[in-house]
């Protein structure tokens, strides 16, 4: 990816995560989050990372946030634009955000500095050893192509494929959890 | 670096051609149908009267280009308009509504593919602006991010009904999302790939999904499997399209806008170039909506009946002009789509807002599903044993009229209303 996108990205997303606390107006608020996860996704596409991207703005921008606004708008937070800033919980997010960047320079500065070999067509040609020669995944990695969503879904249904299906299941548990919990309060 | 610059220089020329030239002048258009179809289904006229005073010049008739220009009239009546800003309107939200509901529509062209590759002088250029492989993912994701301007517009316009209708939106968009995502798995199993332009080569070689009467450029009808397919895809169709229709707003659910119970929705506030903002995406969704209808079930750019291959081969001094012809087809299906849509709005009358979520949620989720377990086991068919697709079909055919039980235990008796 070149630099100057990845400056760009990271601007917005920056930008959009101090808007977020900045504003006093909870719509106003949602909404930089969304710009913030929109950055986000650019960045990911940026790392050829095509499919998570996408899924971030459908999944995250697209469905979670609109609820969120969908809620704000309707409670009409009056009282959240009055608020006074008091102190605590400020140093409570200063001490965090400090604790958090004392952690991440502390791992920095263990790993080594190695950088990620290029997505050249020498070393996705090199990769292409590990696939089923006759399936779709070799096939376009030796056109050099980064086939991100089938190698997605290879690594998911070979490598873990008992925990997504466990997931699945809870996931299912959950909506049935939300079913039952709704009717209750309906009856 | 020239090199760079030549194809900086073919990217801004793809986008500005197929964005601005190819499907923006296409709202216009459908406009221009919307209104000379429904006259004809409601037995009128319609508008056919614009065109070239010439009585004022002391001629006997008028030349009115058939009502050609009525769309031109039109939108030079939403821009000379006074633009009015009511005073209890939240202003930035307001301004920034109707750009939120263009601005994701005419993103999404970027992945539609609009023909074969055009060679000019040895040089091969794809005629899609970006020839991503997440295709329909791109664009679902994009375009979901058109309901913050309908929700914004409702909020920001600060008075009721706008805002019931932002709210209506919301709820029935992510609604018919889940429908929508769910119904095209059938067709990405078959295909095994998420690029458009892919996508459509393959159709073109081997029949569409809808059509599958050639195989490898000769007519003749496929192997069972591919045959049996048929139901799955037919049924991902179905859904699809009708999912479609409640994503843009049209006419059996277009709720948010419904003018006998909310005025006119979520831009009663809006006037002028902004409501004609609203309306451009309306029609700019609906547009590619059909694109991507026509362009996963129905072919793309493909002629169909194994003339692909030759058509792609056409050249006339040495412009390889057979992508303009499959040009000329994908917009021809189009605009046939266009006018299915616009027949389907003036025949069927409006749904109730809980028969939408109902259709949406009970319906149309749960057959999406059992079809996305139909399309695998006949996917699967040729590679298992027979024992092991009969235990399946028994299973999916129970689950089937489980769910169908279900529907029909749950479904609440309505209280008798006295007066």
């Amino acid at each position: 990816m070149p630099s100057y996108l990845f400056w760009l990205f990271s601007t917005v997303m920056l930008i959009g995560g101090t808007a977020v606390i900045a504003f006093r107006n909870p719509v106003s608020s949602a909404l930089s989050v969304v710009t913030c996860f929109v950055g986000l996704a650019g960045l990911f596409i940026g790392l050829s990372a095509f499919f998570v991207g996408v899924i971030q703005i459908l999944v995250y921008t697209g469905a979670v946030m609109v609820l969120f606004l969908f809620i704000i708008m309707l409670l009409d937070l009056k009282d959240e634009e009055r608020r006074a800033n008091s102190l605590a919980p400020v140093a409570a997010g200063l001490g965090l955000v400090i604790a958090f960047v004392v952690q991440l320079i502390g791992i920095l500065s263990r790993s080594p500095d190695k950088s990620l070999p290029p997505l050249d067509h020498a070393t996705l040609a090199s990769a292409a050893a590990d696939y089923l020669p006759s399936g779709k995944i070799a096939a376009s990695l030796n056109q050099g192509k980064l086939p991100d969503v089938h190698l997605i879904g290879h690594t998911l249904f070979t490598q873990y494929n008992l925990p997504l299906q466990i997931l699945g299941v809870l996931l299912l548990v959950a909506t049935v959890g939300v079913v039952v919990l709704s009717k209750k309060q309906a009856g | 670096m020239p090199d760079l610059l030549i194809q900086l220089a073919i990217i801004i020329t793809k986008i500005v051609v197929l964005t601005f030239i190819v499907v923006l002048p296409l709202v216009p258009v459908s406009v221009y149908f919307e209104r000379r179809f429904s006259a004809v289904i409601q037995d009128r006229v319609g508008p056919n009267r614009v065109g070239i005073p010439f009585t004022l010049l002391g001629f006997k008739k008028d030349f009115h280009f058939f009502g050609l220009i009525q769309p031109i009239a039109d939108g030079l009546k939403l821009f000379l308009k006074e633009d009015f800003t009511p005073a209890h309107v939240r202003k930035a939200f307001y301004w920034l509504a109707p750009a939120l509901t263009v601005v994701p529509a005419l993103i999404t062209v970027c992945v539609v593919p609009f023909g074969s590759p055009i060679s000019i002088f040895g040089h091969t250029e794809k005629l899609v602006i970006a020839d991503l492989d997440i295709g329909p993912l791109f664009i679902f994701s994009v375009a979901s991010l058109s309901v913050y301007g309908i929700t914004l517009a409702g909020w920001a316009s600060n008075s009721k009904f706008p805002f019931i209708g932002g709210v209506r939106s919301t709820a029935q968009m992510i609604s018919y999302e889940i429908a929508l995502g769910l119904s095209i798995i059938p067709v990405l199993l078959f295909y095994g790939d998420l690029n458009l332009s892919k996508i459509v080569q393959f159709q073109a070689d081997n029949g569409w999904l809808l059509l599958p009467f050639w195989k490898n450029g000769q007519l003749g009808h496929a192997d069972l499997n591919t045959l049996l397919y048929w139901i799955p895809a037919f049924i991902a169709f179905l859904i699809f399209t009708i999912s479609i229709f409640a994503e843009t707003n049209r006419m059996p659910f277009d709720l948010p806008e419904c003018e006998t119970e909310l005025v006119g929705g979520y831009h009663t506030e809006y006037s002028s170039m902004k409501f004609a903002m609203f309306f451009m995406g309306e029609y700019a969704a609906m547009v590619i909506g059909s694109a991507l209808i026509i362009t996963l079930f129905l072919g793309g750019w493909s002629v169909g009946f194994g003339l692909d291959a030759y058509i792609a081969k056409f050249e006339i001094f040495g412009i390889g002009i057979g992508g303009f012809i499959h040009m000329g087809c994908f917009l021809t299906k189009l605009i046939a789509f266009i006018l299915f849509f616009i027949l389907v709005r003036w025949t069927v009358p409006r749904f109730r807002y809980d028969q939408l979520m109902k259709l949406g949620w009970v319906v149309f989720f749960e057959a999406a599903l059992i079809n996305v377990f139909l399309a695998a086991l006949i996917l699967a068919a040729p590679q298992l044993k027979g024992v092991i697709i009969g235990i399946g079909s028994v299973l999916l055919i129970a689950v089937t009229f489980a769910v169908i039980w279900v529907a029909k235990v749950s479904e609440e008796t309505p209280k008798v209303l006295r007066a």
